[in-house]
């Protein structure tokens, strides 16, 4: 009886090994509320299906490089106004039908018509027309000239789809990536299968599990239990160390395009008078947030950009921790005794933690901040689309965002002229070097404006069985891309 | 009797439309654009405004509400605005979850409970029912999300005996299933537990106290037997009417449970449609709850009148 | 006659935590709004009695600070569940068999068969997550078991002699309610209280961990467990305190409802005419 338990067992654990060498169970936090990438705004939905399942004519690298995708090569006027797409011959889309130039024209007028719902429409703002030329040849027109138009159609809102199958995308997505989808467990997982008539090198997976884990404690358990292979986004920062220690497993830390910020409502008094907001900053510690809300992940900013661009200009001086400047600040302000404010929080980690640190450094400079943990779908009622609210926190995760800052009906209401002039001449130059000084100029006048506190880059950390090889390190775009991971022999 | 029923059934349909009124109300009032949040943060108005449209939202309230509760008595609970699926089918896929869940924890409850009210019960007074009263004490004082936070720390971490959650799916075999329902069933189970086993003793004291136990014994029987044969089986009455009405509170009362050890069942689903702001999923899972829990307290009612004529008399 | 060991144990326990939670108002081993992040998670020892959390937080003080949270929720529900409860139990006794009877009994199973929980998420989610309406919440589902109690006792009331009396004296039903019923349920509701008290401080701890609650910066045993989860295997301490300050003070309170049950129960028989 025993012999024939122990040879159960180890044929039972020599299947679930032999299965481990081509499929993948990856975890990660959210649960995509549907499958359409140019539909809905959850990150989770790119997350699984971004360069696994659909791809657009340009695709980021895991280094945030922008590089050919369903276009091969491609070709842009002097004027800056046409690009000519020379499309890969023999794409087809998972349910066998081609991809050609009529799919490309398709997807872009779809996400740019009348009562389209495609989150990221502004993406598509200056494409006049869309031409098909052949079937693998297509012609883009802009009405003005847009230096990061090859950089926005890498976005997962730009990825490439087929009439015959967006009818039922939102739970059936059919796209020309090297894995198909399986089906969707509500509440539990989602599974995708390796598509054999993919037209580019095979991925070493033939299958893969996406599991959605919320819970911190959950994920722990998760992952020290082996049930699952990784966890992209791990949300418990302060077990990593656990899991550095264990040999069983790999720590992998690395940055996001997510801009972590204290945002200050600049059109509520008193946070109008740029001494105020100053005052806020100065009052500061973000080092005492990395480490008390993040455990020590993440990197500080002085103002909105990523640090590990080129581009980044380093404005960390310009708000120094200082709480008896940031009384002086007050008091020159009128507020000697401070003022009370709201300070509304969503979910994740990095805001609940993080509020309670900032409202206690606040406390000490006079500010009382009146914590109130809300829900994602109440904050972008509340906050980003009334208005309402005095502080909050959040991370702007979209790459390259510093244009949100141009828009004076942004949440935050920041309206400078002089800024929005620096962001027009940005969108018109192509030149790298005129580029770099324009970002530079954009990035010291928001810092000295103070518009907002700008806390720290959010990390992502991902933990993984130690024979996993292939996974991003880094997040230039939300995706957790498949395609290069296998495991170790 | 059939008047009892009847008396009865006629209240039933009344607490159902009264809490199908109450929960729509209730529902109405959050806070929270459903369109606004699906499109998410850079989203533009006239983009939420089309999804507004597609989802119905213009129509008028009472519009609405017969529009849902007409849809129910038909078994069709509407579509989920995030995920874009019937709702009939997602409640299907998660009471598989559920409900295993709550009979899994019932009986657990019900085999460490009955033997443990049974033992105190024959040993009043003696060390035995101070232990087995004491232990309940304890028991009913543990929050079971703690005590979940505890079993997991120790089973699923440290010895590693039982995988620390999710729900591998009942094709992947019925012992699989029941494994990964484990310890969420005993951290369901154990203050009903407690309480069970308080309400067995109690019960079966007050039985044997009566009258015709002496008579039993008089008869001749041994304690043991008299214990059993009449004994338990009288206060088996109240101690069912408690279970009936702890299945419910097990079947609502995992929503906790569920969270700690990531169940997809019924308790997730209205954590995440709450979050999300899925309305229609919202008000579908709490009245499906509120209309089990109401059944089940009506053929509690009826069963417990059919055995004790006494209680057909209202009031 | 013999005051019986489970009163003591539990008036000594209950009274501790009341002692502790009016302490709170004073003092505090440490201030609790100040963070102090480089000291996070130490275990217990001389200079933090029970340890800090992980924002450096001294446990001991937030436990004090937890109680006071925990207590006055639970007793302020418990006063809704009375306040409310007990006169509407007596009025469907006294209006037994009418309308208004029918209505509140009907009422009372209609929000017993309401998942507590459920509704409890509903409304802190409609009204926002905060203490006051933890409160509310709890209060609402204490309404009907006082109805009821109250109800069910005042019945047996109402067809004994002394009333009867009464009642051909010429003495209006609220009269007789307040004067004859209400003094002699008296001692039934306070053991009813006890156990409402006991079951509100474990509903507070579960609305505070899943983080409808008591916001921060006010302390609360349930959440300080759902911000411990993930520091059990780093730093038990921070998950067990919490935790074991929940099980004494419903424990103690339980077996001071007991312990009270057994002493007022005979007295319960007598009735003051």
């Amino acid at each position: 009886m025993f012999r024939i338990l122990t040879a159960t067992a180890t044929a039972m654990l020599m299947a679930g090994a032999a299965a481990a060498q081509d499929s993948v169970r990856i975890a990660i936090q959210l649960e995509p509320p549907n499958l359409d990438p140019t539909g809905g705004a959850a990150q989770a939905i790119d997350s699984v299906l971004y360069s696994n399942v659909f791809e657009g004519l340009t695709r980021f690298e895991a280094d945030g490089s922008v590089v050919p995708g369903l276009a091969q090569s491609w070709e842009i006027s002097d004027d800056g106004l046409t690009y000519t797409f020379r499309l890969r011959e023999g794409v087809t889309f998972h349910d066998g039908t081609t991809m050609d130039a009529e799919d490309v024209k398709f997807s872009y007028d779809r996400a740019m018509a009348e009562d389209s719902i495609n989150a990221q429409k502004g993406l598509f703002a200056d494409i006049a027309e869309v031409t098909v030329i052949d079937p693998a040849t297509v012609e883009v027109t802009l009405s003005r000239p847009n230096g990061s138009f090859l950089f926005n159609m890498a976005w997962g809102d730009a990825v490439i789809v087929a009439p015959e199958s967006v009818d039922d995308i939102a739970s059936d997505p059919v796209g020309t990536g090297p894995f198909m989808f399986d089906r969707w467990v509500q509440g539990d997982r989602i599974e995708l299968v390796r598509y054999e008539g993919y037209w580019g090198e095979a991925p070493a997976l033939a299958r893969a599990t996406f599991r959605f884990i919320a819970d911190p404690t959950a994920a722990f358990a998760a992952v020290m239990a082996e049930d699952v292979d990784a966890f992209v986004g791990f949300p418990a920062p302060e077990n990593l160390v656990q899991f550095e220690a264990d040999p069983r497993f790999q720590v992998l830390v690395g940055n996001t395009e997510g801009e972590t910020i204290l945002a200050m409502n600049n059109a509520v008094a008193p946070f109008d008078d740029p001494l105020v907001r100053e005052a806020v900053a100065l009052a500061i510690d973000r080092q005492a947030i990395i480490d008390g809300a993040m455990f020590g992940q993440g990197t500080p900013i002085g103002t909105h950009f990523a640090p590990h661009n080129p581009d980044y200009l380093d404005l960390l001086d310009l708000s120094p921790h200082d709480p008896d400047r940031a009384r002086e600040l007050l008091a020159e302000a009128g507020l000697p005794d401070g003022f009370a404010t709201t300070l509304k929080l969503p979910p994740p980690s990095y805001a609940r933690r993080g509020g309670e640190i900032i409202a206690s450094q606040l406390r000490e400079v006079g500010i009382e901040a009146d914590i109130q943990n809300i829900e994602w779908a109440q904050w972008i009622e509340e906050v980003f689309t009334n208005g309402d609210f005095g502080l909050t926190i959040v991370s702007h995760t979209e790459p390259m965002d510093i244009g949100i800052y141009a828009d004076p009906d942004y949440y935050f209401a920041y309206d400078n002229p002089d800024f929005r002039d620096v962001m027009e001449a940005l969108s018109a130059t192509t030149d790298p070097v005129a580029r770099t000084d324009l970002l530079h100029r954009a990035q010291t006048i928001i810092a000295e404006d103070h518009v907002n506190a700008y806390l720290f880059e959010l990390a992502i950390p991902t933990v993984a069985q130690a024979g996993l090889r292939g996974l991003w390190l880094n997040q230039p775009t939300a995706a957790v891309d498949l395609t290069g991971v296998s495991w170790a022999e | 009797m059939i008047r009892f029923a009847l008396g009865r059934g006629i209240s039933l349909c009344l607490s159902l439309i009264v809490a199908s009124l109450v929960i729509f109300a209730v529902i109405e009032v959050i806070p929270g654009d459903p369109a606004a949040f699906m499109l998410g943060v850079n989203a533009r108005p006239d983009t939420v405004a089309a999804l507004r449209a597609e989802l119905g939202l213009d129509q008028s309230l009472p519009a609405r509400y017969l529009d849902w509760v007409g849809g129910m008595l038909r078994g069709d609970f509407g579509t989920s605005y995030t995920y874009r699926t019937p709702i009939a089918g997602m409640i299907a896929d998660r009471v598989w979850i559920s409900l295993p869940l709550a009979l899994y924890a019932l009986i657990l409850s019900t085999l460490v409970a009955f033997p443990a009210g049974i033992y105190a019960a024959s040993r009043r007074g003696r060390a035995g029912d101070i232990g087995v009263m004491g232990a309940t004490q304890l028991g009913v004082a543990i929050p079971n999300f703690w005590f979940a936070m505890i079993l997991v720390l120790i089973f699923a971490i440290e010895l590693r005996w039982v995988s620390a959650g999710g729900f591998p799916g009942w094709e992947a075999g019925f012992w699989r299933g029941i494994g990964a329902l484990t310890l969420p069933a005993i951290a369901l189970a154990l203050p009903q537990a407690a309480i069970l086993a308080r309400v067995m003793r109690s019960s079966l004291l007050d039985i044997l106290g009566e009258d015709f136990m002496r008579t039993a014994r008089a008869k001749g029987l041994s304690r043991r037997r008299a214990l059993w044969r009449h004994g338990v089986r009288n206060a088996m009455i109240p101690v069912l009417t408690i279970l009936g009405l702890q299945f419910a509170f097990l079947l609502a009362g995992g929503i906790v449970i569920e969270q700690v050890f990531f169940l997809p069942g019924l308790g997730r689903l209205i954590f995440q449609s709450i979050s999300s702001r899925d309305l229609v999923v919202v008000e579908s899972v709490v009245m499906l709850l509120v209309m089990v829990v109401i059944v089940i307290n009506f053929a509690v009612d009826l069963a417990y009148a059919a055995i004790d004529p006494r209680l057909r008399r209202r009031g | 006659m013999t005051v019986p060991r489970t009163l003591v144990v539990g008036a000594v326990i209950s009274t501790l935590f009341l002692l502790l939670a009016s302490l709170s108002f004073v003092w505090t081993p440490y201030d609790i709004e100040t963070l102090d992040v480089p000291n996070k998670l130490r275990p217990p020892d001389g200079t933090h009695l029970l340890g800090t959390d992980h924002f450096g937080r001294d446990i001991a003080s937030m436990i004090m600070l937890g109680a006071r949270t925990s207590i006055a929720v639970a007793l302020v529900a418990v006063g809704i569940g009375m306040g409310l409860g007990v006169p509407l139990g007596l009025l469907a006794a006294a209006r037994r068999g009418t309308l208004l009877d029918e209505v509140v009994m009907r009422g009372n199973d209609l929000i017993f068969a309401f998942p507590s929980l459920v509704i409890a998420i509903l409304i802190t989610a409609v009204l926002g997550a905060s203490a006051v309406n933890a409160i509310i919440a709890i209060g609402i589902f204490n309404i009907p078991v006082f109805a009821r109690l109250s109800r069910g006792a005042a019945l047996g009331l109402w067809s004994r002699d002394f009333v009867l009396a009464a009642r051909v004296a010429g003495k209006s039903s609220f009269r007789i309610s307040w004067e004859h019923i209400l003094p002699n349920i008296g001692n039934l509701m306070i053991v009813q209280g006890t156990i409402q008290f006991s079951l509100g401080i474990l509903a507070e701890a579960a609305l505070s961990y899943i983080g409808l609650g008591a916001q921060p910066p006010v302390a609360s045993w349930g959440r300080m467990l759902a911000d411990a989860q993930t520091l059990t295997a780093l730093a038990p301490h921070v998950a067990l305190v919490p935790g074991l300050a929940i099980v004494l003070l419903v424990l103690g309170l339980n077996l001071l409802g007991d312990g009270l049950r057994d002493v007022l129960d005979p007295r319960l028989r007598t009735v003051r005419l």
